[in-house]
């Protein structure tokens, strides 16, 4: 079997170290430099993390192979340096039965350049009426252990309360959207204020979602059950978090890239690749997620990858689709805004992009530390490398990349899936590794 | 000037008052037998209207027609989206035809400035969404100006559903560029999101309370009445027309007091009125009342602002090369 030896490489970018790896596990790690190896990958000056794992991306597979399908998806996933990601159960049909969530993970084994999780469908068709077959998802091969309604809230209480309790046995959790309909209805594009008022825009107050968040935090207590709060917002939802977590409730929540730098005021000219849901925030959101983030009460990023046909984004404001890409820029987002300006080191990156993610997710062989025995899913980050970012350079199947032309400081170099080679910026050895 | 007029910002005081010194020209040639003059001959404007309107669309109709500009009207209400094409695949295929202006009414906000970045012609904001409608700014301005002359340090107040309104936006854009001093009146629940910093910066004021702004400091110029939809009370905007109107509505009680303090005060509403909900109906045929001004003054504007974005001094970018035949 090929053994691939790591050189040089600053381990969570701390201190240096080499890593052998060998039939698709870490053989040794520390000083090996003498050591026979197939092939040799050279890190010297790059930072070596677990591979990264996403909680939140839409794949858009089966039902919209034309916005993304989990091949191209994977490949998205495989150059953000991600080795593995939780995909969305909005597709067309919705992933509510054992049998779309086992073709969903087939599907994902048989592209193999990141692993491919299913997230379960919590209502029945997300109808938010009646409960999906929550327990044959997670006895599947699939193991289904997040279960989500993303794209709708499960706003009836009875519901939710049902859903938190039903999972328990299992240990799933719940990913909840959090906003509630009556106070943001499906019109709702804009942060609401007056940005929203000069435009004459729908306004999607930040009430609407810290109430869901507050009534959830509390449904949580109740039942011991636990809920994880999808892209988080707003300042006032970080406070219900710091509040619950204080009381011990078992609450985690993600915030988004986008969420963490972009700010309401990019819609002036209504360009619908600046609609999302939940709307971008002003300046004070953003900041209070990054603080957030940085003390822990926000515990991971998650970027809600929603890739869209060009067409669906060429409508009015009003009437185009919610959502942004998000997986090949999350790194160097993170990068640029949370370690270059010394917020988080290497460690918490590590932490927050790969090791919690997976914990909350249920998700053994990810995650785990580079240490002997681990699963071989290793992302090689350049923590100096300046990128602009050319959304047509894209592996993602469509182009809806709010990033395009911004310049970041921090990179994924390689990406290691299994032991093998998913991605790399290394074009001398690309051929080679993509065998 | 732009080539485009999408939202009242886009227009300087300097604009505004070109438009309206060549709107007075044109109030001129409607008075004639003959109303056509050739200026725009040859040229050709869409008026695109996805959205139901009756006095704008035949108000841009007509000021096309007597400016001997070939016009022709679509009406594409709900096909964008029913029939799944894109609004530039739609905005695409009309321009293509070559037409030299677009005209456009749409029920989304900011549909126009999207479509102004796809397409090589002018294009005009007709009404877009809540947003906004300059050629109304620009009309009342001209109805107000006609009637009490400059509108430096002049008083008016816009009163009704300024969350969902359109005319709103533009109007307290272009009165603040004339000078006016504007304040707007509305119940908390039909006050934009963040109108308080708006307000601040845009330098206009803000009431709850319509009898505290009429009884106020300055007598009241003009008072600017907006269309209440009834379907506002649904979504629990207010309670009743009944309790609205003994809020906001321009009274005839209220009238009476506006004019005991200023015998020239305007009452002026952009159309169609709920009479009874939001003004009453001997305020509306009161003496005070300009609305069919405004209406024959939208005439007059519109054919000014074709004339400057199609035919004026720096219009030329917008024109297609002469054909060979020509």
């Amino acid at each position: 079997m090929t053994r691939t030896l790591i050189s040089g490489a600053r381990l969570l970018g701390d201190a240096t170290g080499d890593l052998l790896v060998q039939d698709g596990v870490i053989a040794e790690v520390g000083s090996l430099g003498g050591t026979a190896a197939d092939r040799h990958i050279d890190a010297d000056g790059l930072v070596a993390l677990p591979g990264l794992v996403d909680l939140h991306v839409h794949l858009r597979e089966p039902g919209r192979e034309d916005a993304e399908t989990i091949a191209t998806g994977s490949a998205a996933a495989a150059s953000g340096g991600y080795t593995a990601v939780f995909a969305m159960a909005n597709t067309s049909p919705v992933t509510d039965t054992a049998e779309a969530a086992e073709w969903i993970l087939d599907l994902g084994r048989a592209c193999g350049l990141t692993e491919v999780v299913p997230v379960g469908a919590v209502t029945s068709g997300l109808a938010g009426e009646r409960l999906a077959e929550l327990g044959l998802m997670a006895r599947s091969r699939a193991k289904v252990r997040v279960f989500s309604d993303d794209g709708h809230c499960i706003h009836d209480a009875r519901i939710m309360r049902r859903a938190l309790e039903y999972i328990r046995p299992f240990g799933g959790v719940i990913s909840q959207h959090a906003q509630d309909p009556r106070l943001a209805d499906a019109s709702a594009c804009c942060h609401e204020g007056e940005v929203s008022g000069r435009l004459g825009l729908p306004g999607w107050p930040s009430i609407a979602e810290e109430s869901i968040v507050a009534r959830d935090v509390m449904l949580a207590r109740h039942t011991g059950s636990r809920v994880h709060v999808a892209h988080v917002s707003s300042a006032g939802t970080v406070e219900v978090l710091r509040w619950a977590k204080a009381q011990g409730i078992a609450v985690t929540a993600e915030v988004t890239p986008h969420h963490l730098v972009l700010t309401t005021d990019l819609l002036a000219e209504y360009d619908p690749v600046y609609k999302v849901n939940p709307p971008l925030r002003p300046a004070e959101d953003v900041e209070a997620l990054r603080a957030a983030l940085a003390d822990g009460t926000i515990d991971i990023v998650a970027t809600d990858h929603a890739p869209h046909a060009r067409h669906d984004k060429e409508h009015s404001f009003l009437d185009a689709a919610f959502g942004m890409l998000g997986l090949e820029t999350a790194l160097s987002v993170v990068s640029d805004v949370m370690v270059a300006s010394g917020r988080l080191d290497w460690a918490d990156v590590a932490r927050i992009m790969s090791s919690r993610p997976a914990r909350i997710g249920g998700l053994t062989g990810q995650g785990a530390s580079l240490a002997p025995g681990s699963p071989a899913n290793i992302t090689l980050v350049d923590p100096d490398r300046t990128i602009t970012v050319d959304a047509a350079a894209s592996r993602s199947r469509s182009r809806n990349n709010p990033w395009h032309g911004r310049t970041m400081r921090g990179a994924v170099h390689t990406t290691m899936y299994r032991g093998r080679v998913s991605h790399t910026i290394d074009t001398d050895h690309a051929t080679e590794y993509a065998q | 000037m732009s080539r485009h007029l999408i939202s009242s910002a886009d227009l300087s005081r300097t604009d505004i008052e070109g438009i309206l010194a060549t709107a007075e020209s044109m109030h001129d040639l409607q008075r004639r037998d003959v109303k056509k003059v050739p200026t725009l001959r040859g040229r050709t404007i869409v008026n695109f209207f996805f959205e139901d309107s009756t006095r704008t669309r035949s108000s841009f109709e007509i000021a096309g027609k007597w400016l001997s500009a070939d016009t022709i009207n679509l009406s594409a209400k709900g096909s964008s989206t029913s029939k799944g094409e894109s609004l530039r695949d739609t905005a695409m295929t009309v321009s293509a035809m070559a037409v030299d202006a677009l005209v456009i009414r749409h029920g989304a906000s900011g549909a126009c400035r999207q479509v102004s970045q796809w397409v090589r012609c002018s294009v005009i904001n007709a009404g877009d969404g809540m947003h906004e409608h300059p050629t109304q700014a620009l009309l009342d301005a001209y109805t107000l100006r006609t009637r009490i002359g400059e509108l430096d340090g002049k008083h008016v107040v816009i009163v009704g559903d300024l969350t969902h309104s359109r005319v709103f936006r533009s109007n307290v854009i272009t009165l603040a560029a004339l000078g006016a001093r504007v304040t707007v009146v509305a119940p908390p629940t039909l006050m934009p999101s963040g109108i308080d910093a708006w307000s601040e910066t845009d330098g206009f004021e803000t009431s709850w309370d319509l009898d505290t702004v009429l009884a106020g400091g300055d007598p009241v110029d003009a008072v600017m009445m907006l269309r209440v939809q009834r379907e506002r009370m649904s979504g629990g905007y207010f309670p009743t027309a009944r309790e609205y109107t003994v809020g906001y509505g321009l009274t005839r009680d209220r009238l009476d007091r506006l004019v005991a303090r200023n015998a020239d005060v305007l009452v002026l509403h952009p159309g169609p009125m709920n009479r009874g909900l939001e003004i009453a109906a001997d305020a509306a045929d009161a003496p005070q009342s300009v609305v069919l001004e405004q209406v024959s003054a939208g005439v007059a504007v519109r054919m000014a602002v074709l004339y400057h974005l199609l035919a004026g001094e720096d219009a030329g970018s917008t024109r297609p090369a002469a054909p060979g035949a020509a």
